[in-house]
């Protein structure tokens, strides 16, 4: 017994001949499964018209192929309002998103780098501020902007959206440990102005936070839901995900007009550019998550 | 393909568009008072001349139709503009629309209204009364349950747009093959449910899981009556005779499991409304148009009968449908009232709406030959329209929502679905949900059962 267990203890710590371990490889299945059916499904569903969806099983395809139909209806119907979402989209994420991370990377950099009176009230702050979900804050958000006369036009999306504690945090970790103090010494001392050595040189070695940041900002915008649902009422503004919402419901109730097909081929076209932003930005992200000694 | 808006943000919708209730019902008037102050001088001259003179206005609708309306509307009267916006559907909008009144600012001129919503917004002072501009003349062009919906006493908070007689749409391929006759009372209806559900495992006679919409209008059929408002008292009684006589009835099925266990509008029900594993739905007189457009592979097998009662005796309700009211943050009610007056009372307006498969809510369209002698081929070349048309006629009188049904119809899935989901009795799921309404309603101001 004791020599079966030496050995098999032996076997486990090998580095160059891991064990097998049946029971990963089967949670890791079902969880790949898991993570992979839904898309699977959408795949296969956006190649059916909209009868073919009620009528064939959901993981393989219909009798009609109607991809490139629901294509071009997706972008012509209602003279190319999902053109205009998707603008409206990339508006919020560029500007939402570009900014959050723009002004999260400064005050990260700033309260990790610069002594100043206060510091740790603004910590307490960020990280309470971490602990709040942005749904809770939506309803005294949308009662201050009605005051301010801001909601629906997109300032009532993008301004919200600056706001990242999560990012800040991250970046004050961040910069707390990759950018040395040495360094910005040197750097004052041959007359760069604190601008100047943090675009040119902070900025660098702070990239891998960054993309970090950039990538949460962007995800968390580009799905960015109930703000925008409850802040806009005109469709012209509507970002990607209550665009699809409203043609979703459009099957409701009297005088229904299911387009499933379109919601489908629409979520399709919304996931993905943020599959191809993941793919691109993974290594960074990774680097990130783990050089900020921050886990998921 | 769940649609987006999960039970959870309905409620929290719901719930921030409920707190804004209560604010309105307590200050009285405060957040509309705005617009109209320009109130003409209490004719209907006043309207056409406003017409005549034109501006612009925004109206919140999410009717296929309206488009096509405001289209034509804009032709009639060039000197009109009409800023057409979906504004989301039915709850959503209502959630915006609260939220604009209780913002005082940012409410459309005109705006669409479910008749189920509509006490809410009235009872509220959000809509102006229009029977400051004669609008009481046109009483007699509407059906007595939808023109009793917008309305209260003397004053007249809206137009109906549509109806929803409810009736009995059946798949009579379904209904051959198991041998059944059509049900005329619910007893038949439970026989036909057993029998269905037997002869194929599959097939169930209708889908139910607890709908707000469904369960109100079938207590409305069998005579209940437990909402009734009066200035801020309002009195609940879910256990009254109608409501316990639906629940008794509704509990066979739903304890035998004879319902599919799917939500309406959902795709396994559209799914089901094609490939006939759902037999029948009870449902308003509006679903003509969505079977045809929903289910195209149920062409030919689907036909209307009237609802089956209790005793034999035709008796119906009002399921779902809608119309349109002018809010009191127009600055332009008058031009607003006339847009709506056009929308739901000119011959071209309801007949590009009858185009687009809405069933009407005036009388003399539901009298005309040319629709009543509709026969489409969905139907297997029935005539549809007399049935429905007949259905309209039988609607119980009496019946009224609380002043606050977007919120109750948002929890009915916590209390009575619960019923649902466990099979216990609905009575205790009906009990469960007055106490809540109890609760809400004293929190918001009213004074319930008191």
């Amino acid at each position: 017994m004791a020599l079966a267990f030496n050995r098999q203890a032996t076997k486990r710590h090998d580095p160059m001949n891991p064990r097998k371990s049946n029971t990963l490889l089967i949670v890791m299945v079902i969880y790949a499964l898991y993570t992979l059916v839904p898309l699977v499904w959408l795949l296969f569903s956006s190649t059916k018209t909209q009868a073919g969806l009620f009528s064939s099983f959901g993981l393989w395809f219909s009798d009609d192929f109607a991809f490139f139909d629901n294509l071009a209806a997706t972008f012509s119907y209602r003279d190319g309002i999902f053109l205009r979402w998707l603008g409206n989209t990339l508006l919020y994420v560029v500007v939402g998103a570009g900014g959050a991370t723009l002004l999260a990377t400064m005050a990260g950099y700033g309260l990790a780098k610069y002594r100043f009176p206060g510091r740790r009230a603004v910590f307490a702050v960020v990280l309470g501020a971490v602990a709040v979900p942005g749904t809770a804050l939506a309803v005294p958000t949308f009662l201050l902007f009605s005051e301010l006369g801001l909601t629906n036009t997109p300032w009532a999306v993008i301004i919200p959206s600056l706001i990242s504690p999560f990012g800040l945090y991250l970046i004050w970790v961040f910069a707390t440990e990759s950018v040395p103090t040495e360094l910005l010494e040197a750097a004052r001392i041959d007359g760069a102005g604190e601008f100047r050595t943090f675009f040119t040189i902070s900025m660098r070695l702070l990239a891998p936070g960054i993309v970090t940041v950039a990538l949460f900002t962007v995800v968390a915008t580009w799905n960015n839901y109930f703000l925008p649902l409850i802040m806009l009422s005109d469709p012209d503004w509507y970002p990607l995900t209550v665009g699809l919402n409203q043609w979703s419901n459009q099957a409701i109730g009297a005088g229904s007009q299911p387009i499933y097909n379109l919601v489908i081929m629409g979520s399709l076209l919304t996931i993905i550019p943020i599959v191809i932003a993941f793919l691109l930005l993974q290594r960074f992200w990774q680097s990130g998550l783990t050089a900020g000694s921050v886990k998921q | 393909m769940k649609h987006i808006p999960s039970a959870a943000t309905r409620r929290a919708l719901t719930a921030l568009a409920a707190g804004t209730v209560a604010a309105i019902a307590l200050a009285g008037c405060g957040a509309g008072a705005g617009g109209s102050d320009s109130t003409g001088d209490g004719s209907f001259d006043s309207i056409e001349a406003a017409l005549e003179t034109g501006g612009e206005i925004t109206y919140w609708s999410w009717t296929p139709s309206a488009e096509a309306q405001v289209a034509a509307f804009e032709k009639a009267y060039p000197n009109v503009k009409v800023n057409l916006v979906n504004a989301g559907t039915n709850n959503e909008e209502y959630t915006k629309l609260q939220n604009a009144i209780k913002a005082g600012s940012g409410a459309p001129d005109v705006v669409q209204v479910e008749y189920y919503a509509f006490p809410q917004f009235a009872l509220t002072d959000a809509f102006v009364d229009l029977s400051q501009y004669g609008f009481g003349d046109f009483e007699d062009d509407y059906t007595a349950s939808t023109w009793n919906s917008v309305t209260d006493g003397d004053a007249i908070y809206g137009l109906p747009q549509d109806s929803g007689p409810m009736a009995l749409f059946y798949n009579k391929t379904v209904f051959d093959a198991a041998g059944v006759a059509v049900p005329t009372t619910w007893d038949e209806y439970y026989e036909a449910a057993k029998a269905i559900h037997a002869a194929d495992p599959n097939a169930y006679i209708t889908n139910d899981i607890g709908d707000a919409g469904f369960a109100t209008s079938m207590i409305w059929q069998a005579g209940g009556q437990p909402f009734a408002t009066s200035g801020t008292d309002v009195t609940l009684d879910l256990q009254d005779e109608g409501s316990k006589k639906w629940a008794d009835n509704w509990n066979r099925l739903v304890q035998e499991d004879l319902l599919a266990p799917y939500g309406s509008w959902s795709d396994e029900w559209f799914r089901g409304l094609g490939d006939g594993s759902l037999a029948t739905l009870v449902i308003g007189a509006w679903m003509p148009g969505n079977l045809i457009s929903g289910a195209p592979d149920g062409s030919g097998d689907w036909r209307v009968a009237p609802m089956p009662t209790y005793d034999g005796t035709a008796a119906t309700a009002e399921n779902g449908g809608g119309g349109q009211a002018v809010t009191k943050q127009s600055e332009n009610a008058e031009l607003a009232a006339g847009f709506l007056w056009w929308l739901n009372n000119s011959d071209e307006s309801i007949s590009t709406f009858l185009e687009s498969g809405g069933f009407p809510s005036t009388t003399a369209e539901l009298s005309s030959e040319e629709f009543l002698s509709d026969a489409p081929e969905y139907f297997g070349g029935q005539k549809i329209n007399e049935v429905l048309a007949a259905a309209a006629d039988d609607v119980v009188e009496g019946w009224n929502y609380l002043p606050y049904q977007v919120y109750a119809n948002s929890i009915f899935g916590d209390t009575v679905g619960q019923s649902y989901q466990n099979g216990t009795d609905l009575n205790e799921g009906l009990t469960a949900w007055q106490d809540a309404l109890a609760e809400y309603g004293d929190s918001q101001g009213f004074s319930v059962n008191k």
